[in-house]
């Protein structure tokens, strides 16, 4: 499979001098698939990326894209990077800025203008790009990665500031160019944003690579509870805490926690419980919680 | 040559950004404006002097060179990697195949063919109103030509220095106060330094053999000692400028200085790029 993979990267180490910005990391993003890489700030993201364009030297491990090494000919011609921050010259037209790129790039410009269209801003083309919203810039660095359709697309958070609507053809975009066989690996802080729209995730924290899998995976091998939160009758939260145990909120309130499977069992038992019970409200873990629990930080009131 | 069209694309983006952002219009206003002003309000050419009206204006024209044209290519180059750092642009340019040495010299190109076009139609609009107004023989025509080609060649000394300086910083407010700095030491306390030397030596051994070879060392002072020195005139010199009927050097060693300074200024500058981190 590995064979396969156009980016593969092997026991990666990158040292800011006493300071370890990523450790041990291992990832391969074959053709045609979509990966994120999710992380807090700070998290190595950025780090991994700017290895991957060869700026950075690895102070251990392997990196190799399409076969070669970061920066070689071969790598830069198979990649394409968009930055989180890039603010194109003003003066300068869309039109222009994609012809700009088009020649760095090798490609006529001819075939890159199309671009414009596809990300949706054909209609600007003549504009200058100081006039764009940052929507429009932000399709603009997208149609910018997708000259000459390349075999790898990097791209650093690519849809931080973009509107919901933006958002989703954004990623319509890139679900075209991963079924055209272009693999894409894009960096995000939000679980909840990417879901149903790539194929693998992987978590960094600190560096680290702390789960690697679908998001369907990585839930069930989270095993999070699920928190029932329990209202007391007028004056018997005392009794009630007494006989479940878990943690008192709001002076009126009990939280208990479960596993998924005991969710039945647990509901029962607290029907039992009569008039002492007020109110239930039950809480399934979400996104953000199984991505809090693979990075590290523990939600909020969980228990255990 | 794939890479030949790469540095093109770069170079000509470059040309059409100082032409959006007004840059070549006012500094060719600039330079033509300095150039006319010295030629009419200066030192008003008569038929006293041998001298026709372009060489004496060359002349003094070549010491005001010495100070806008470094002036104007400092102010052109000096974010040009600074400016991409921070704009977020260079790290999109160096994913691309183009290669960092390439990066240098095609923005270097470009901002040389935007300042030579500012000279070029500045002193070339000055020099053609003085002598339809004056007249102008061979030697005013060459000593014109000379001044304008070589105020190119300072100019791309400038440039060359700015982007190095360009490439130590990550900002380009930091950028901007290296390229004045720079400015000011080179073309101003430079020469000061010199002369307070000069006087505090009284004529020694100084003055006789190390003075003339910092002098010519200067890219700034060995443009204007190559201009004066080929003028041949009794026109009124003074200063630093002395020197230049009694440099103890070939004439051609000043051209010599300002190719050396600008081979060494852009290896500063590609040596500089090369240790970005983007």
């Amino acid at each position: 499979m590995t064979d396969a993979a156009i980016l593969s990267v092997e026991n990666l180490t990158i040292r800011f001098g006493a300071v370890t910005a990523v450790d041990g990391v291992s990832l391969s993003v074959a053709p045609g698939e979509r990966v994120a890489l999710l992380g807090h700030n700070g998290a190595g993201k950025s780090t991994l990326f700017k290895t991957v364009l060869g700026f950075l030297k690895p102070a251990g491990g392997h990196l190799t894209i399409a076969g070669a090494t970061p920066g070689s000919d071969v790598a830069r011609r198979a990649v394409s990077y968009l930055p989180e921050q890039v603010v194109f010259p003003k003066a300068l037209t869309g039109a222009e800025v994609l012809t700009h790129f088009a020649r760095l790039k090798g490609v006529a410009p001819k075939a890159a203008l199309p671009l414009l269209e596809t990300v949706g801003i054909a209609d600007a083309a003549k504009r200058a790009v100081g006039t764009y919203s940052k929507g429009m810039r932000q399709r603009l660095g997208l149609a910018q990665a997708l000259i000459g359709t390349p075999r790898l697309l990097l791209l650093d958070e690519p849809t931080s500031g973009l509107d919901p609507v933006s958002r989703r053809e954004f990623y319509a975009v890139l679900e075209a160019s991963a079924r055209a066989g272009t693999a894409v690996l894009l960096s995000s802080h939000s679980l909840s944003e990417i879901e149903n729209r790539i194929d693998r995730i992987a978590i960094l924290a600190k560096g680290r690579l702390r789960a690697e899998g679908s998001l369907a995976d990585l839930s069930r091998r989270a095993g999070l509870p699920i928190r029932i939160r329990v209202e007391a009758a007028e004056g018997r939260v005392e009794a009630l805490h007494a006989r479940l145990g878990g943690e008192r909120v709001n002076g009126r309130s009990v939280v208990v926690t479960c596993r998924a499977d005991e969710k039945v069992g647990a509901l029962a038992r607290l029907a039992e419980l009569g008039p002492d019970v007020a109110d239930i409200d039950i809480a399934l873990p979400d996104l953000d919680d199984v991505y809090r629990h693979y990075s590290g930080v523990t939600a909020q009131g969980a228990i255990q | 040559m794939i890479g030949l069209d790469r540095m093109t694309a770069v170079a000509a983006t470059e040309f059409r950004l100082a032409f959006r952002n007004r840059w070549v219009l006012l500094s060719t206003l600039a330079f033509t404006l300095f150039a006319l002003a010295l030629a009419f309000l200066g030192s008003g050419p008569s038929g006293a002097l041998k001298a026709d009206a372009l060489t004496l204006t060359a002349a003094s024209l070549s010491t005001l060179t010495v100070y806008l044209v470094p002036l104007m290519a400092l102010l052109v180059s000096y974010d040009s990697i600074a400016g991409e750092i921070e704009r977020g642009t260079l790290a999109l340019v160096l994913a691309t195949p183009l290669k960092r040495g390439e990066l240098v010299l095609a923005k270097f190109c470009g901002h040389l063919a935007v300042l030579a076009l500012a000279i070029a139609i500045g002193y070339g609009i000055a020099g053609a109103v003085i002598a339809g107004a004056h007249g102008a023989d061979d030697a005013g025509l060459l000593a014109w030509a000379r001044l304008l080609s070589t105020a190119v060649l300072l100019g791309a000394v400038f440039i060359a220095l700015g982007m190095a300086l360009s490439g130590l910083p990550r900002q380009t407010g930091t950028a901007a106060a290296l390229a004045i700095g720079a400015w000011l030491v080179l073309v101003v306390l430079y020469d000061l330094a010199l002369l307070g030397a000069v006087i505090v030596d009284q004529g020694g051994a100084f003055t006789k053999t190390v003075f003339p070879a910092l002098v010519l060392a200067n890219p700034g002072d060995a443009f204007r000692l190559y201009n004066l020195a080929l003028i041949e005139s009794n026109a009124p010199i003074a200063g630093l400028d002395g020197l230049a009927h009694t440099l103890p050097f070939p004439v051609s060693s000043a051209l010599l200085v300002l190719v050396l300074w600008l081979a060494a200024s852009l290896a500063v500058a590609w040596a500089l790029t090369r240790r970005i981190r983007p």
